[in-house]
């Protein structure tokens, strides 16, 4: 027999996913051999030590441009830059995930298997620990979606959208309170993103069918081959398109982009917060970074022919974002919906073909995780009996009760709505300008107006916390341990510095802005 | 005018200049966050840092003294880069910042140190020193920006401390509508600052000064003097000058710290400042600062007048502040050297100024916060260092000499007189009248106040000194009234020439009259008017108000001022906005309703999509992916490209 | 190039889907309806269930377990088949990282062991 050709692996280049992994796999060891009480306290340090390594190497590998693990794995700027975005917004969503101190024994639940509702759910409501196999599952998770950002090609992809989902879909299911909804919600997203990931495959099987008529080349999936093929394939681009398509509706599915944002609100309702928080930023961060490199590498030969049909996918978001946030009356739902009207602004930046585009969109999406992040922290913390309380009505006069909090929100919520002054205004300027640039205007004038349907949900929130007085029933608001206040913080000072000097970030997403191809 | 200004290096402690901005920020912002948990040492903290702020400040002094180039530029970050708009977050350190940040907190901190005991029986005090030490970083900012909008930051920063400040008190609706009052009115003046600045983009393409300076040669007639009439507006807002001086005196309702640092001694000199600062697009333009001279003059005298009229002793004192600055404008006006001449003015008023504020402040801590002078006399006797130190003030205010206002005024008062026409004759006199008046009303409100026989309400049985921190500031500053005049006035000019035009090219023109005369003059006035209201107020006043002559009634309504604001342009805006809001109730509310209850009735409608159930929402993706998949192929197929 | 080689799937996709809805269309508009308790019951084997679980047609959760564990095995050993097959066409290399896949099994392996997985009760 004849010895298989084996792949070149950089292991320095591949050091952050191993990282991850590797942690993840120490994780699992870890609910397996030390003892229960110590687990929350080795489990969130070995998961934030991982993140801090994988930091650190993606930092040393800054200048890395290349390609390893055969075709698989590409490292170059954006997806160093988008490697960094993801370890640091995890490391924040981590330290949500892991404070125990404004819920007695964390956001989790104790056992999962316990049946909603019942006097063994209550009882452990009360406060037992919840369970730490959250921690190897998050770490999973960004494992994942280094990778995701990463894959040089669709199956590698493919892989890495389901190592970040599953652990999702658990994560989900695990709040401690409001077991039937969090459950609900798992199940939901489970199926709905199986069903997304059906779409995802079957594309790229048209598109390995579309890249076997290049002459002298064999098929593949890689992104050179896929290029080639746009350009040098006879065979009929029918099957192009449609894999085209069907990769596409894969992936906005992940990014929650209209009409495949459906499972968005229920889901980021029912998860634990903390997890919502991490999907918000970090799922965003992977799932855009996907479509860019996807649409600038692979697809770039198709001569942006796509633009308007995504355009309108676009134009469809922000509008279904912007529309329906304005009669949510749950916050998690508002922030839900808002997210997807910010899918459709970060979709803009992707059909930017320049390289200002891709560095706008890349520098949205850090800005938008620290907000976002920001946001659910807060939403955490005002609480009654029962846990948070998520419903608008609840949060009427918290100005009066707690105004630092409440300042906070306020100051967040400002950012989402642009004004200049935080990172809202600069991110959607480093967006909007390179699609008008781009003789986009249609899309920027789309993402302008749906972006001022948009402040009325946020301010409507502002008045109602300042401008109401505080009820019978306006919740407190706990004041948070270390962990918390310590996202929130660097939350609220990122959203702040990003809108006073973005110069520095967005010089580092500049320099960052090419792919290898 | 083309020149290049040498910037030195920014070694040493004056790389850190931005440390004078950012450590009263700091401390601002710990004691708005901490909350209650500062109270018991907030203001000690508040203190310290302004102190530390005057002792990096006089350190960075001396450095920048030995240096040959005395002008040190600082560029922080990108501040703004959009487009051809580029701002810097950028400092510049140079003699006239320098004399600046001296006395903002050399000032500061012996007002702060005053407040310490001055607010401690009220419960806000330490929400009060963190407003203090933002208004101490807001106005370094303005002082020390290297660029129009960092000046324009640092404008709106004091704006904002100043209206939270006055209306500290904000129980009291007088001390709400006054912070509002205040507010609306350098709104007007903030817009002309503001639009300035847009003109100057405009045309110039840039806000950094030495750059904004060289271009101003290449500009037409025209656009200097509206560029210039809208820095005015803007200088006139802040330093309280005709037409927009009415909020100055209602300030006055914050605590009188306050009255002292910010509506007396630093905020309020802004706009003398920007004009100083602002001195080549001025000088470019003879007409302008033809107005600049009018606006002051005129200001001066109004002060005066309606200064003469007043019975609160703060009040009295305010008016005072806006006639002062009239004297101030009027240097800046002149132009030449008489801008150094201003600016030392400037600093003389902000230690005597300060001196009497705190002085007023602590005749109303021992007189159970009664501030009618009327109701005050005799205090001498019960208050000795009070009444001491509020003497250096009055003396210096009123240019006896030898006491700082005599070297600080008096130089004005002849470059009035240099001017090459018969303006001379118009403005030197207006001052001289000025400095006459000025004896008259501060020798009523000194008299009134501190001789003749009492007349305290009978609630006040003993009138008391005020503990050692309130008086030690007192009497620093009380020296600073007496020496400060003569040091300022034999260095600053000097010191001063190393900034872009300031000093230098005096007015080569003959005094209309000579010196010596002038000298005599304003002495002569001076006594006169003191005398006078020596003779006039020794015995004490009616504690009621009397009928007065036109003049006095009119003083007292501060000349109808308020009256013809309300006539000109309240009534008209109350009319304007009632239009306004029926269009807008009619018109615009109308389509945005319309459009609001349109999307708010869709998204109720789009809302019942949203049904929870997995099976639709699979529909509905697959129908999204169909959708899709059609148009990728129409796109393909080129019916779509 | 024309897409020939695909009309035969094509005409195969389209064959099913005329037979699901033609099977299922017609059943309901040809055949009797006739419900019994049997015939509503969940399908199993066509007799009735017996006995009758508790609580209405649960299996404890036991089952699933069992059933996922045997999933993880079961992939290994998929993955292991075709290693072994062609072991000589693969260096030391493919040892390595054969190794390092058994262990990461076995890491899932451990979990279950300790956290009681495999105890029946």
């Amino acid at each position: 027999m004849t010895e298989l050709k084996l792949p070149s692996l950089d292991y320095a280049a591949l050091a952050p996913i191993l990282i991850m992994l590797g942690a993840a796999l120490v994780g699992v060891l870890v609910e397996a051999f030390v003892p229960r009480r110590s687990r929350h306290v080795v489990q969130l340090t070995l998961a934030l030590l991982a993140v801090l390594a994988a930091l650190t190497m993606v930092v040393l590998n800054a200048d890395d441009r290349l390609i390893t693990a055969g075709q698989a794995i590409s490292v170059d700027g954006p997806t160093l830059f988008l490697q960094g975005a993801i370890l640091v917004l995890a490391a924040m969503a981590l330290l949500l995930i892991g404070d125990r101190s404004v819920e007695r024994g964390g956001a989790f639940v104790a056992q999962a298997a316990v049946t909603a509702e019942s006097a063994d759910d209550r009882r452990q409501a009360e406060g037992r620990n919840g369970l730490t196999e959250i921690y190897p599952l998050t770490t999973f998770a960004i494992g994942g979606m280094l990778i995701f950002v990463a894959a040089n090609d669709l199956l590698t992809m493919f892989i890495a959208l389901e190592v970040f989902s599953l652990p999702l879909y658990l994560l989900c299911a695990l709040a401690r309170r409001r077991r039937l909804l969090s459950q609900e919600a798992a199940m939901k997203y489970f199926l709905l993103g199986a069903y997304a990931s059906a779409f995802f495959l079957f594309g790229v099987a048209l598109i390995y069918g579309f890249t076997s008529g290049i002459p002298g080349r064999g098929a593949g999936v890689d992104f050179s081959t896929i290029n080639a093929a746009v350009t040098e394939s006879p065979t009929s681009p029918v099957l192009l398109f449609a894999g085209m398509a069907l990769l596409a509706i894969g992936l906005l599915f992940k990014a929650a982009a209209a009409p495949f944002h459906v499972w968005t609100p229920d889901v980021y309702q029912g998860a634990p917060t903390p997890v919502t928080g991490f999907m918000a930023a970090c799922t965003k961060v992977a799932a855009f970074g996907a479509l860019l490199r996807v649409f600038h590498v692979a697809f770039a030969g198709a001569a942006w022919d796509f633009t308007p049909v995504l355009g309108a996918v676009a134009v469809l978001t922000m509008l279904v974002g912007a529309v329906l946030a304005v009669t949510q009356t749950d916050i998690k739902r508002l922030l839900a919906y808002s997210s997807i009207a910010n899918a459709g602004y970060l979709l803009v930046g992707v059909l930017s073909p320049s390289r200002d585009g891709l560095s706008g969109t890349m520098f949205y999406l850090v800005a938008y995780g620290f907000s976002v992040l920001a946001a659910f922290a807060v939403v955490t913390l005002v609480r009654d009996a029962d846990g948070e309380a998520t419903h608008l009505s609840r949060w009427a006069g918290l100005g009066r009760r707690s105004p630092f909090y409440a300042g906070l929100f306020t100051f967040i919520l400002l950012a989402f709505a642009g004004i200049p002054l935080t990172s809202g205004f600069t991110s959607k300027f480093a967006i909007f300008g390179p699609a008008l640039d781009g003789g986009q205007a249609w899309l920027v004038i789309a993402g302008v107006l749906t972006s001022m349907v948009l402040a009325f949900p946020y301010l409507r929130v502002v008045v109602m916390m300042w401008l109401s007085e505080p009820g019978e029933s306006t919740p407190t608001v706990t004041v948070p341990g270390g962990l918390t206040s310590a996202a929130l913080m660097i939350g609220v000072l990122a959203t702040l510095v990003l809108g006073v000097a973005p110069a520095p970030l967005l010089d580092l997403a500049t320099g960052a802005a090419d792919f290898v191809r | 005018m083309e020149e290049t200004v040498h910037y030195a290096e920014a070694t040493g402690l004056l790389g850190s200049v931005w440390l004078l901005v950012a450590i009263p920020l700091v401390s601002a912002a710990v004691l708005l966050l901490l909350g209650r948990r500062a109270d018991r040492w907030g203001h000690w903290l508040g203190v310290a840092a302004i102190g530390a702020a005057f002792v990096l400040g006089l350190s960075s002094f001396f450095q920048l003294r030995g240096l040959e180039n005395k002008s040190v530029e600082l560029s922080l970050w990108d501040f703004i880069a959009v487009g051809d708009l580029r701002v810097d977050f950028g400092l510049l350190f140079d003699p006239l910042a320098a004399v600046f940040v001296l006395l903002i907190t050399g000032v500061g901190f012996l007002i702060h140190l005053y407040a310490v005991e001055y607010m401690a029986h009220d419960a806000g005090r330490r929400r009060f020193f963190a407003y203090f030490n933002l208004f101490v970083a807001a106005m370094l900012l303005l002082v020390l920006g290297n660029n129009y909008v960092m000046l324009y930051f640092g404008w709106e920063g004091v704006g904002l401390a100043s209206y939270l400040l006055i209306s500290f008190w904000y129980g009291r609706p007088s001390a709400a509508t006054a912070g509002k009052k205040a507010f609306l009115m350098n709104r007007v003046g903030d817009a002309g600052l503001a639009i300035g600045i847009f003109i100057m983009f405009a045309t110039l393409g840039t806000t950094q000064y030495d750059e904004v300076f060289n271009g101003v040669g290449a500009l037409t007639g025209a656009t200097v003097l509206v560029l210039g009439l809208l820095l005015l507006l803007g200088a006139a807002g802040k330093s309280g000058q005709f037409p927009l001086q009415a909020w100055l005196p209602d300030a006055m309702e914050g605590p009188t710290p306050v009255s002292a640092l910010i509506h007396a001694a630093t905020m309020v000199t802004a706009g003398v400042y920007l004009i100083a600062r602002s001195n080549p697009i001025f000088s470019a333009n003879s007409t302008l600062q033809l107005v600049v001279v009018s606006v002051g003059a005129l200001t001066l005298l109004m002060g005066c007048i309606i200064g003469a009229a007043k019975d609160d002793i703060k009040r009295v004192l305010a008016w005072s502040t806006v006639s002062q600055i009239g004297y101030m404008f009027l240097g800046v006006g002149l132009g030449g050297g008489a801008y150094a001449l201003a600016i030392v003015h400037l600093l003389a008023h902000g230690f005597f100024k300060a001196n009497m504020f705190l002085g007023a402040g602590s005749v109303m801590h021992g007189m159970k916060d009664q501030v009618d002078i009327r109701r005050f006399g005799g205090l001498s006797k019960h208050m000795k260092i009070t009444w001491l130190t509020f003497m250096m003030g009055w003396l210096a205010i009123i240019g006896m000499f030898p006491f700082s206002g005599f070297f600080s005024k008096e130089p004005i008062i002849v470059a009035a007189f240099e001017r090459e026409d018969w303006t001379a004759w118009l403005f030197g006199g207006a001052a001289l009248l000025g400095a006459g008046l000025t004896a008259f009303y501060m020798t009523r409100l000194f008299v009134l106040t501190f001789h003749g026989p009492k007349r305290w309400t009978e609630d006040i049985e003993h009138p008391h000194e005020s503990p050692a921190l309130m008086t030690i500031p007192l009497v620093l500053l009380a020296v600073g009234s007496v020496g400060a005049g003569f040091l300022l006035s034999t260095s600053v000019p000097d010191w001063l020439t190393a900034t872009a035009g300031l000093g230098g090219e005096h007015a080569e023109h003959e005094a209309v009259l000579s010196h010596a005369v002038i000298t005599v003059l304003s002495l002569l006035v001076t006594v006169l008017g003191a005398g006078l209201a020596w003779f006039l107020f020794r015995a004490g006043t009616a504690t009621a108000p009397q009928p007065a002559g036109v003049l006095v009634t009119a003083a007292r309504r501060n000349l109808y001022t308020d009256a013809v604001n309300e006539a000109v342009f309240e009534k008209p805006g109350i009319f304007l906005t009632r239009a306004l809001v029926y269009l807008d109730n009619r018109g615009v509310d109308g389509l945005v309703n319309g459009l609001a209850a349109a999307v708010g009735g869709g998204s109720g409608r789009l809302r019942r999509l949203q049904t929870g159930f997995v099976r639709s929402y699979a529909t509905s993706i697959l129908a999204g992916a169909l959708l899709v998949m059609a148009a990728f192929l129409a796109v393909q197929a080129g019916w779509l490209a | 190039m024309s897409l020939s080689p695909y009309a035969p799937i094509i005409g195969l996709f389209a064959l099913a889907a005329a037979f699901s809805l033609f099977s299922v269309g017609a059943a309901r508009f040809a055949g009797p309806h006739r419900y019994n308790k049997a015939k509503l019951e969940a399908y199993e084997c066509g007799i009735e269930p017996s006995p009758q679980p508790v609580g209405g047609g649960r299996f404890p959760i036991k089952f699933y377990l069992t059933a996922m564990l045997f999933i993880v095995f079961d992939i290994e050993i998929i993955f292991l088949y075709p290693w072994a097959v062609s072991f000589d066409a693969l260096p030391i290399f493919g040892f390595v990282e054969m190794v390092l896949f058994i262990v990461a099994v076995f890491v899932a392996y451990a979990y279950v062991w300790r956290r009681g997985g495999l105890d029946w009760d």
